[in-house]
């Protein structure tokens, strides 16, 4: 009996043996995530610091909220680098998942709400519920990201941004003055006073986008190199942008000469959904009401004929503004303002043609194209009997003067890269692009440009989504990988959201 | 009286595991400890279910064996490319065997079997990487099978079961790689079925040309569950798209395979007997998971599109002294599933399993059975390549490595 009692202890020992034999076996030969072959290479990420505008601060949906700055790329990044000998990330976090700003406990209808998607409506609108992140509750810092959404080049080195005071003159961002150092300090000057071991600057988007998303109703300052005198929607001057470029990487690399960086470069606006959902030709008339139309503006290519034999314009100008609708899908009317000005024939002769392929149309007027301007007037649709207005399309001139800048500022950034071993550059351009012409697999699912179904950007059309974010925090990954001899794990974007459906 | 509880008891006791596709061979503590073999043993109650013509070649007048073996299984993914990795939590299972053989006479006997030779519970971690394609599954099934035997002679018996199935399942899935409502919750369904019935048959044949020499042939037909109007609960569905995704009610069918065995028992000598046998799984018929939704999901094409497979099983049991038996075996499990089919529901490739067991007489009448597996699934690299998400096909795949230990017990009372 006390044999057999041994015997069945044997197997019980057995079993024990299987249980432990089974939990050490039944890891993987390679495991990921095995951090022994993980290293920060030739780089230092011990104080990170990431210096730019909304793409930086995790702005997404038209709002900046916690679960987008929480999956903001440079949280991502950070997130990546603690696997590296990385330090704390502190982000200045909102109050809430909503995203609304309150200015000392009043909404305003330019911060609201983050957008979701009405998949009845098939549009979006701001989330519902009472935003608790008041502008004038500042933030003690300091700050590793200093984001902030709004920002242009010049604004990062302009003292006062901070400075709740200058809301209204529209010297200071209500984003900043939030979570700024003092009333008196810069950006700049609160990154670089941490003395950053490393940086990422993504910085001079918004010295074209906001001239691109509000239809080129702006100037472009191209040959005034003061941005003191610009208005918000205006294009910042090659020559002023290179010059506070400098600066700005001047006063990180000035503070910490050790610091080594990456520099990111500014994407193309016709690559974004903001510009390439809304198709020129949106609108799709029947017989009757094609008819309709073009005995309303039958004057209007009469007077463009009468204008020509008075040598006005040219037969070219009169083919490109004779207004003609046909069943089917129709270019939308336009107000051209680089057209001959013919009033002096008549009056009514405004600056209209109809819109091609070659324009682009703001994503707004998705929801404005073919609604009645005036409830009244049955012929007051708008893009059709009335013309979408200079802040609703980017045409060509505008396109053009937006990339001459662009590219210019994004020579000045891949030449500074390229003058410092210490600086990477990083092709944001060629990453949107990339997701706009083929879109991305980035291993376990597919992201593209599409608005609100691609998966990459974000309801605002101009934001990237979380998982976008993801893409752009990977591959600047890569880039440090192979730039500073660095063995950093990417994440996988499939763990991050895309888009909130109402 | 005290057998009809048994039977209930036993049937209170869940059911679950997994392994070769989604099929659980754990019938028998005596077999399994012999590399789960015995299509050509005949010494319990446990024939009820491997081989029913051996029911007339037991010793006994009446042979009752009850079993049940705790399971422990673990699934762990991981993406390289990605850096992503995960692992299933899965609960214990527990599938069950209860046998009863009793003759009638010389030649006939009777019996009856309950047993659970499907069950799989996969845990992943809620939203994880694969949450498209599967969070969690959970199949059970439980078989009543009235079985009768019939000796032609001491050399020749043929047995016959008719089998009663109820199944039940339990699945969860996010919508799709990203769908959230307006809190970032991911939209989900759940399908659950249960009590979905069918009958199906276990024939088999034994024969005994020598003293020393079994040889057994068992042939189990496939049963065809069809859930017809159960339950599909959606969850976390975006409030614009509720009246798209309202709780509903969904079909699909899901086939257990049928199952031939080939196997043989040699004695070697009076203490020692050696055991051979070959299964072949029909998993051909395995062809997809589709369901059927009324609502507007609609149908969700899974195609699975497995292959037959076999599992080569060896076994040697040792009589060691009047008191104990020991047994041993190892078993070559083969997967069914193709390359680019592989999902995490079933995350298996080419198995090997060792075992181990003894029996214990503790009376004349009584014995102690405990088997014990440790099976082990070769690390594999896979990938499910025919998810469809509005009209893209999103390949899900990486490495997988999959390991189960099961430790069982079993009481054989025999008069």
């Amino acid at each position: 009996m006390i044999l057999i009692k041994n015997q069945i202890m044997k197997l019980v020992s057995i079993a024990i043996s299987c249980v432990v034999v089974s939990a050490c076996d039944s890891d993987f030969d390679n495991p990921v995530g095995n951090s022994s072959s993980y290293n920060s290479g030739d780089a230092d990420f011990t104080k990170f610091v990431s210096i730019g505008d909304s793409l930086t601060a995790g702005y997404a949906d038209a709002a900046l909220y916690i679960a987008g700055q929480e999956s903001s790329y440079p949280a991502i990044l950070a997130q990546q680098f603690a696997q590296v000998g990385g330090g704390a990330f502190n982000q200045p976090l909102v109050n809430d998942n909503l995203g609304g700003l309150l200015f000392l406990g009043n909404p305003d209808p330019d911060f609201a709400n983050r957008l979701v998607l009405d998949a009845e409506t098939e549009s979006p609108e701001p989330i519902a519920g009472s935003p608790t992140t008041e502008v004038f509750s500042l933030q003690a810092g300091p700050f590793n990201n200093v984001g902030v959404p709004g920002a242009k080049s010049f604004h990062l080195g302009a003292p006062g941004y901070g400075d709740g005071a200058g809301l209204g003159a529209g010297t200071a961002n209500p984003y900043f003055v939030r979570f700024a150092s003092s009333t008196t300090t810069t950006v700049i000057a609160d990154a670089a006073s941490q003395l950053p071991s490393f940086f990422v600057m993504w910085i001079g988007n918004n010295d074209v986008l906001s001239y691109a998303t509000t239809g080129g109703t702006g100037v472009d300052q191209v040959a005034n190199p003061d941005p003191t005198t610009y208005g918000f929607d205006d294009i910042t001057s090659p020559v002023a942008f290179a010059g506070v470029y400098a600066q700005l990487v001047g006063a990180v690399t000035g503070a910490n000469p050790a610091a080594k960086g990456v520099l990111v470069n500014i994407p193309d606006v016709s690559t974004i959904p903001f510009f390439t959902t809304v198709p020129h030709n949106p609108v799709p008339l029947d017989q009757a009401n094609a008819d309709a139309l073009n005995a309303a503006y039958a004057a209007y290519n009469g007077g463009l004929l009468a204008a020509q034999s008075a040598s006005l314009i040219d037969a070219a100008e009169v083919a490109q503004r004779t207004i003609i609708f046909a069943p089917g899908q129709n270019a939308v009317v336009i107000i051209d303002e680089d057209l001959t000005d013919i009033t002096g024939v008549d009056p009514a002769l405004i600056k209209l043609r109809q819109a091609t392929a070659a324009d682009l149309l703001v994503l707004t007027t998705s929801s404005t194209i073919g609604t009645l301007a005036d409830p009244n007037n049955p012929a007051s649709a708008i893009g059709l009997g009335v013309p979408l207005s200079d802040a609703d399309v980017l045409i060509p001139s505008e396109i053009q003067a937006i990339d001459t800048a662009r590219l210019a500022f994004n020579t000045t950034i891949k030449a500074t890269a390229d003058a410092n071993p210490n600086l990477l550059f990083v092709d944001a351009a060629a990453i949107l692009a990339e997701l706009d012409l083929t879109g991305v697999d980035y291993g376990t699912g597919f992201i593209n440009s599409e608005y609100a179904t691609g998966g990459a950007f974000s309801l605002d059309g101009v934001h990237p989504t979380a998982r976008g974010y993801a893409l752009v925090a990977n591959r600047i990954i890569a880039e440090i990988n192979a730039g500073f001899n660095a063995n950093i794990p990417p994440v996988d974007p499939g763990a991050y959201s895309t888009v909130f459906i109402k | 009286m005290k057998k009809t509880t048994l039977i209930i008891t036993s049937m209170c006791i869940s059911t679950s595991a997994f392994a070769g596709g989604y099929r659980v061979a754990l019938q028998g503590q005596k077999a399994l400890g012999m590399g789960h073999t015995g299509v050509a043993m005949t010494d319990s109650a446990e024939v009820v279910f491997f081989n029913p013509a051996g029911m007339s070649f037991l010793e006994a007048d009446t042979d009752i064996i009850a079993g049940v073996t705790l399971i422990d299984s673990e699934a762990k993914y991981q993406n390289v490319s990605t850096n992503t990795s995960a692992k299933t939590d899965n609960p214990i299972g527990t599938p069950v065997g209860l046998y009863y053989a009793k003759k009638y006479d010389e030649k006939i006997s009777y019996g009856l079997g309950l047993y659970t030779p499907y069950g799989n519970v996969v845990e992943w971690p809620k939203d994880w990487a694969g949450s498209h394609l599967v969070n969690d599954i959970e199949l059970k099934a439980i078989y009543i099978q009235p079985t009768i035997s019939y000796k032609f002679n001491n050399t020749y018996s043929v047995g016959f079961g008719l089998t009663y199935t109820s199944g039940k399942v339990e699945f969860n899935r996010n919508l799709s790689t990203s769908l959230v409502d307006e809190n970032g919750d991911r939209s989900n369904v759940t399908i659950k079925a249960s009590g979905v019935d069918a009958w199906s048959y276990n024939i088999g044949f034994l024969a005994k040309p020598t003293e020393e020499l079994s040889l057994g042939v068992s042939y189990r037909s496939k049963v065809d569950l069809k859930a017809r109007n159960e339950d599909a609960n959606f969850e976390n569905i975006p409030t614009t798209l509720q009246s798209t995704f309202p709780d509903t009610t969904f079909n699909a069918d899901l086939v257990l395979p049928a199952e031939l065995t080939l196997g043989t028992a040699y004695d070697v000598n009076d203490k020692t007997v050696l055991t051979f046998d070959l299964n072949r799984t029909f998993w051909g018929d395995y062809k997809n998971l589709d369901v059927q939704f009324n609502n507007g999901a609609g149908t969700s094409f899974n195609p699975r599109n497995y292959k037959d497979s076999n599992i080569y099983r060896f076994g040697v049991q040792h009589v060691m002294n009047s008191d104990l038996v020991i047994r041993g075996g190892i078993y070559f499990d083969k997967t069914p599933i193709r390359s680019g089919y592989f999902t995490p529901e079933t995350p298996r490739n080419d198995a090997t399993g060792f075992t181990a067991g003894a029996t214990y007489t503790v009376s004349k009448n009584m014995d102690l059975d405990f088997s014990l597996l440790y099976l082990i699934f070769d690390e594999f690299n896979g990938s499910y390549d025919f998810y469809d998400q509005s009209g893209t096909t999103i390949s899900f795949g990486g490495d997988y490595k999959t390991t189960v230990t099961t430790l069982g017990f079993g009481l054989n009372y025999k008069f």
